[in-house]
């Protein structure tokens, strides 16, 4: 990206005065060298999302943004109900409620080395990843609905995971406002076989380690310590979210002009909050989140399984689950006033501080943990949300590395086959049906997660926690 | 090296980069050949569209205001029948009747060990959706897909 397009207003934070039919400037937050390796696209898209009606202070990317659909992937927007706010399908995404979970196990690199391959091997088999894997879980049309609207404290009502599970994850594991019924028969029957599944692309489950602690005050309230493995599961609402996002996104594009909505870009798709489709897409949103929340659950319990034969002592207690691609009703201080908001997050997670409400009581004193998706060859982190940061884009940060290069160059540079050994030369198992897969996900195909890391902790956007390697990595 | 293309019987196929994810683009001498040879692209984001048999046959309806939204509309149908009955499609037949199209796709289900599936589709978009005629009279029907 051209820095000339860019007022510097702090060492990571980048400004662009409104201009044309922006209604709020658009700001960047990254170090310079990420901004100049960010592809024009994304000023174009946070300048078309400052276009949006009831659009309220900025239109925000994270350092790790990348070229998106109508949003950048990383953007960040928030939208007041009472100025004519909107609701886009296209600021959430197709994979609705995509998220990170991470549980810790209780366990040490050495408890974990003599069964490593084993476990591996147990996990691919346990898990189903890729495309056309279907799971265990068959949902009939009640039990469907009972679990759009009951998210993960359905499935623990169903056996999949633990009661405590639930105050460790966003929402308490269940997002109010879900609306079965507005979620129509193709999407649901597009899940019907896919709960309990990671689905394929960048989706994995990890086994990792602790490799590096910034903050041991704070890891020593989120229960770890360097040294120690820890699990994380990325996956989303899988084809139901797929089909939602699919349905509204036509929907609002088509209903755009109706509602005299301007939209610069068509995937820009949006209704007013209050109006009928805009309602609807909510309620069948939130139905997707809970969706998601369920597939983790559900997952997790899988993993539980799969560690009991192998590793009993494994405690595998949830330490948290964030979503990254979610439209969430919050309250917000704008112009000294507590308002209610509708924030859109693409590519970008919560990042709440100490003190706010919606953090659990016993995260409260430090804030939220903020879980960043590395690649399968570098790293992941887990961070804490500050205070700063919900005024700085609404409480959010970056949500993982984010894509250098396209899948097409990805495939030119590396064999999946390659891949696979070099990395199990480092140390690192990786299983995956595709070796195609594998090569679109080459660790060099994405931007220094460290980077991108010390780029929201600079800016105060969240603070580093800890960096976590892979050892063990399931690929869909 | 070029991103991947290839020949249809009457019509091409070609992806194009996108940084996240890939861009589908079919070229004709009809609008129809057009979208088939968007569909082979499609196949081809997941597999080697040589590597699935034609054997069954999915009918496939769908209706929009416009050729850019029935063009999304299409290949979101293509995406759900993928999901919905596990399978790959590698031969289509379009025709349009006013502002609806009428398809057949014609595939196998999948084996994941034989088609090695890369990556499932989440969905067409309507990022650098177009469709129109180029200079040369021929018909370009493209978007980016979400995998």
């Amino acid at each position: 990206m051209d820095l000339n397009l860019l007022k510097r207003r702090a060492r990571n934070e980048w400004h662009i005065s409104p201009r044309g039919k922006m209604r709020v400037p658009g700001v960047i937050y990254a170090t310079e060298s990420l901004i100049r390796d960010m592809d024009e696209k994304v000023y174009e898209q946070v300048t078309n999302v400052a276009t949006l009606p009831g659009i309220v202070r900025a239109s925000y990317a994270m350092p790790d943004a990348h070229w998106g659909y109508g949003f950048p992937i990383g953007g960040v927007a928030a939208f007041d109900p009472d100025l004519g706010g909107v609701v886009s399908a296209g600021g959430v995404g197709f994979d609705i409620s995509c998220g990170v979970r991470a549980l810790r196990t209780g366990l040490t690199v050495e408890d974990l080395q003599p069964v490593k391959e084993q476990l591996a091997e147990t996990l691919f088999h346990r898990i189903p990843a890729g495309v056309g894997s279907t799971g265990k879980v068959h949902l009939d049309r009640h039990e469907m609905d009972a679990m759009l609207a009951g998210g993960a404290r359905w499935a623990v009502g169903k056996g999949y995971g633990m009661h405590e599970d639930l105050a460790s994850i966003e929402e308490q594991g269940c997002m109010a406002g879900a609306k079965p019924e507005w979620v129509s028969d193709y999407a649901k029957k597009r899940q019907q076989d896919e709960m309990g599944t990671l689905g394929s692309g960048n989706h994995y489950l990890e086994v990792q380690q602790v490799v590096q602690v910034f903050d041991a005050a704070v890891a020593s309230i989120f229960g770890f310590r360097e040294g120690d493995i820890v699990v994380s599961i990325h996956c989303g609402s899988r084809g139901l979210g797929h089909q939602i996002g699919t349905e509204f996104l036509k929907r609002m594009a088509v209903s755009a002009a109706r509602y005299h909505i301007d939209l610069p870009d068509r995937e820009l798709a949006s209704a007013p909050i209050n109006s009928e489709v805009g309602q609807e897409y909510l309620g069948a949103m939130r139905a997707a989140i809970n969706c998601a929340l369920a597939n983790r659950q559900i997952i997790t319990h899988l993993v539980r399984q799969a560690f009991a034969n192998l590793l009993p002592q494994a405690t595998l207690s949830l330490l948290y689950d964030v979503s990254h691609n979610t439209c969430k009703v919050e309250e917000h201080v704008i112009d000294g006033t507590p308002t209610r908001l509708f924030v859109h997050r693409k590519g970008a997670t919560r990042a709440f501080g100490p003190g706010h409400p919606d953090v659990p009581p016993f995260l409260r004193a430090v804030g939220q943990p903020v879980l960043i998706g590395g690649t399968m060859g570098t790293a992941s982190y887990v961070l804490v949300g500050t205070k700063e940061s919900m005024s700085l884009a609404f409480g959010s940060a970056c949500h993982g590395a984010g894509r250098s290069m396209s899948r097409h160059q990805a495939l030119r540079q590396w064999q999946g086959r390659d891949v696979v050994k070099d990395l199990a030369a480092r140390g690192i198992l990786i299983r995956s049906p595709s070796f195609r897969g594998v090569a679109e996900e080459a660790p060099g195909a994405y931007k220094d997660v460290s980077e991108v890391v010390d780029a929201a902790d600079e800016a105060n956007l969240a603070r580093k926690v800890a960096r976590l390697a892979p050892l063990v990595c399931i690929k869909g | 090296m070029q991103p991947p293309r290839s020949e249809t019987v009457q019509g091409s196929w070609e992806h194009f980069p996108h940084q996240a994810d890939i861009g589908v683009r079919g070229i004709g001498s009809t609008k129809e050949v057009a979208f088939e040879s968007a569909a082979h692209a499609l196949t081809a984001v997941i597999t080697d569209p040589g590597s699935v048999a034609p054997t069954q046959s999915v009918p496939i309806v769908c209706e929009a205001p416009d050729d850019e939204l029935l063009l999304v509309d299409w290949l979101n149908a293509l995406v759900y029948e993928m999901a919905t009955r596990k399978m790959l499609f590698s031969r289509f037949a379009v025709c349009f009747n006013d502002h609806s199209l009428h398809a057949t796709a014609w595939g196998e289900p999948i084996e994941v060990a034989r088609h090695q599936p890369a990556v499932e589709v989440k969905g067409a978009t309507y990022t650098e959706l177009s469709v129109k005629r180029d200079e040369q009279g021929r018909w370009i029907a493209q978007c980016v897909v979400d995998v």
